[in-house]
């Protein structure tokens, strides 16, 4: 089936620059809340001493990752942060000593089974690197009894403007790629693999058809270089010609999304044993003068992101992931997370004046989820439950392409936010 | 630092604006204008300005008194004022101008809500009341100006639906040198700006064409001369700038094909069976009344919708 999608200009400047580790931050701030699932509760305690690597958040919910210390140094307090969702977690504040030091703990994992590598998976922290989170041995625990899977699909996408992270993944670490493919689909026993890149990549095309040559069932699919083609719903549908239906996830049409990134850090997991403490996120904006891509321990503060990047003038507006999808951070001081693909940073942005809705329908050809988000801001506005049902206003996935397109400037994908949680709460009320 | 902005995803959109639709919409009006001054002379090119000026004036009043933003920037009221002008013969009494101009914008528009929330096309709407409410001026037509004959005066008319007998032929109907409204008689024109709306991604062009397309049908199943039932009349205007309007017309492009089919049912009807030479405005109107309807139940399939859920 064929889904709205928009053009988006690329401004993917970052594109050619080779990934550089950042200088060592003096304090870290982990928090507790990496994702959306249950946050951790932190195992050690003020005035210790970590090393990197080392196991310092833990959580017995399913929805749940582990959190490992990105660095060597010492734990000084233990403060209360917002996260991205706007709650309030515990976080760690490290104090970084020169000398850094892996943790024993870290060796790497012995596997023998399906249930040994979901486990490692587990313990090695991953989550979704794309930016959901979703913890990644929640995604690979399944029971192959009942669940049938067949397509592993890897999200090289990267659909948002600016951020190449995933392309620089491909470029550098794509022998990580594959090796982590191979192996997912080794481990959960797996049949075919695809690998949707877009149409505007085409080195990290070619890179990938010459990895994965030898390797039958693996395939690279060119996806259109069009907005959104990362959503999973969206990814399955052009990789596979599935359809996942309302309400359901991508193992209900036998796949498994994951992202690129995430296989390479699964492939160096399992060879080195060293958690998920770092990434690679893309550093650009309108006040940045070379644009370029890190390498940051998760819990540097977006201080020294913004300390480390070239910048003409000071931003009026940070971002956490790219400028359709990301969140608009209000402290400087906020940690980056195991989720945060790009720091972007603006300056001179304008506050836009949201006028009459015309009627034009753009947002009704925009939307790839087939929604009519005019017709759901009206049904919110009045607060018709039933007509936003009617309107399947829970398949909003806050692309933001409706507000995108939208010449009268208004906050459609918010609304739809608005909306889905209307319906929620109202549901759960009867 | 600087205070950081925040605000919800996105944080980068489009350059288009409303204000840059309804330039677009001027721009594509242009060529017709400028047609309706050759053929009929500066008088209609008076009257068109004239009513784009009432209509500004009566939206700038209506939202001065009743205290509401300034709404002018958007140019919805020049597109509205325009429209109108085209939609009327050359020598209507400038009063009767500002009566429709005030009917379109306070009557239709603004007292429904202002932009986007008016039920109907305000400037069908309102050459309807003036066609009811001054029925003689209103089809008083002038014919053509003879270019090759100076000094000659404007001589009066029939328009080619109104008196079968004296048809002129399908170049003059082409090129506009009949008589008619302002901004209907050149369908030259109005083509190159129906083609500029749909080449800019204005308009959709399937409202035209089912427009269009089921009059063409209707004439050829009831045995009339097709052509000279597409190019006569205000079919060519209805269909790419009236029928196209965003508010009064039905979101989804099955709701568009419905709209247009239905248009063009109701215009030969009218013309084949009906005693007005009136049927674009008429259909126009009866299906912009149709469309919250049309929306109702046309929907755009949603994505992996469930089939319970979907009704």
């Amino acid at each position: 089936m064929k889904l709205n999608s928009i053009r988006l200009p690329h401004f993917n400047a970052a594109a050619e620059s080779r990934s550089s580790e950042i200088r060592l931050p003096g304090q870290v701030v982990i928090s507790m809340s990496q994702h959306g699932g249950v946050p951790c509760t932190p195992v050690v305690a003020v005035g210790e001493t970590v090393r990197t690597g080392q196991l310092v958040g833990q959580c017995d919910a399913v929805i749940s990752a582990p959190i490992h210390s990105s660095v060597t140094g010492k734990v000084v307090s233990i403060i209360k942060t917002l996260n991205v969702f706007g709650k309030t977690h515990d976080a760690l504040v490290i104090e970084t000593i020169p000398t850094q030091t892996f943790s024993d703990e870290i060796r790497p994992p012995v596997i023998e089974s399906r249930e040994d590598f979901v486990r490692a998976v587990k313990e090695s922290g991953s989550v979704g690197l794309g930016g959901a989170g979703f913890p990644t041995h929640v995604k690979f625990g399944y029971d192959p009894k009942t669940v049938k899977i067949d397509t592993l699909v890897v999200n090289g996408a990267e659909c948002e403007p600016y951020i190449t992270s995933d392309y620089r993944t491909f470029m550098e670490d794509g022998v990580k790629v594959a090796d982590g493919i191979r192996r997912i689909m080794q481990y959960l026993d797996i049949k075919y693999a695809v690998i949707g890149i877009e149409a505007d990549k085409p080195e990290a095309i070619k890179k990938m058809t010459e990895l994965t040559a030898g390797d039958s069932g693996v395939s690279v699919v060119k996806l259109p270089s069009s907005y959104p083609q990362g959503a999973e719903k969206v990814l399955i549908n052009n990789t596979t010609g599935r359809e996942v239906r309302e309400g359901e996830l991508p193992s209900s049409v036998g796949c498994l999304v994951v992202n690129c990134s995430t296989a390479a850090f699964i492939s160096d997991y399992l060879k080195t044993g060293i958690p998920l403490i770092k990434r690679r996120i893309t550093v650009d904006g309108n006040i940045v003068n070379k644009p370029g891509n890190l390498i940051v321990p998760i819990g540097t503060k977006t201080a020294d992101i913004i300390a480390a990047a070239d910048i003409r003038v000071q931003p009026d507006r940070v971002l956490f992931g790219g400028p359709m999808m990301g969140t608009a951070i209000y402290d400087p001081e906020t940690p980056v997370l195991k989720t945060i693909n790009a720091v972007l940073m603006f300056a001179d942005t304008k506050r836009l004046e949201q006028t009459a809705c015309i009627r034009c329908g753009r947002c009704v050809r925009a939307c790839s989820m087939g929604l009519m988000p005019t017709e759901i801001e009206h049904a919110f506005d009045l607060r018709d439950v039933e007509r936003l049902r009617k309107l399947h206003v829970s398949q909003c996935m806050n692309c933001g392409a409706c507000s995108y397109v939208c010449p009268a400037k208004r906050n459609l994908s918010e609304k739809n936010q608005l909306a889905k949680l209307f319906v929620r709460e109202q549901l759960t009320k009867r | 630092m600087s205070e950081l902005l925040i605000e919800p995803s996105p944080h980068i959109r489009s350059d288009i604006t409303t204000q840059k639709i309804m330039l677009n919409v001027l721009i594509a009006l242009l060529p017709s204008v400028i047609a309706g001054t050759v053929i009929f002379g500066l008088r209609a090119l008076v009257l068109v300005v004239l009513c784009a000026f009432f209509c500004v004036i009566f939206e700038y009043l209506f939202n001065l008194v009743t205290k509401r933003r300034q709404t002018l920037s958007d140019l919805s009221a020049v597109v509205t004022g325009v429209l109108l002008g085209m939609n009327l013969p050359p020598t209507l009494p400038i009063y009767m101008a500002a009566i429709g101009s005030f009917a379109a914008i306070v009557i239709v528009k603004q007292f429904f809500g202002g932009l986007g929330q008016n039920f109907a096309n305000p400037a069908i709407t309102a050459r309807i009341i003036l066609m009811l409410s001054f029925g003689r001026s209103m089809t008083s037509w002038t014919a053509p100006i003879d270019w090759s004959a100076p000094g000659t005066d404007a001589v009066s008319s029939a328009t080619p639906l109104a008196s079968p007998e004296s048809l002129p032929s399908y170049l003059d109907m082409f090129l506009g040198l009949r008589a008619g409204c302002i901004g209907e008689t050149c369908i030259a024109a109005l083509l190159i700006g129906g083609l500029y709306l749909i080449i800019r991604g204005i308009i959709d062009p399937v409202t035209p064409a089912a427009f269009i397309g089921t009059v063409a049908v209707c004439s050829i199943l009831s045995g009339h001369d097709v052509l000279m039932q597409l190019m006569s009349g205000g079919l060519v205007l209805g269909a790419f700038f009236m029928a196209t309007d965003y508010a009064t017309t039905p979101l989804t492009r099955a709701g568009k094909l419905i709209f247009g089919i239905g248009c063009g049912l109701i215009t030969s009807v009218i013309r084949f069976f009906g005693v007005y030479p009136e049927g674009v405005s008429f259909s126009i109107l009866i299906m912009n009344i149709l469309t919250p309807l049309i929306d109702r139940y046309v929907h755009q399939k949603p994505f992996g919708a469930k089939k319970e859920a979907a009704k």
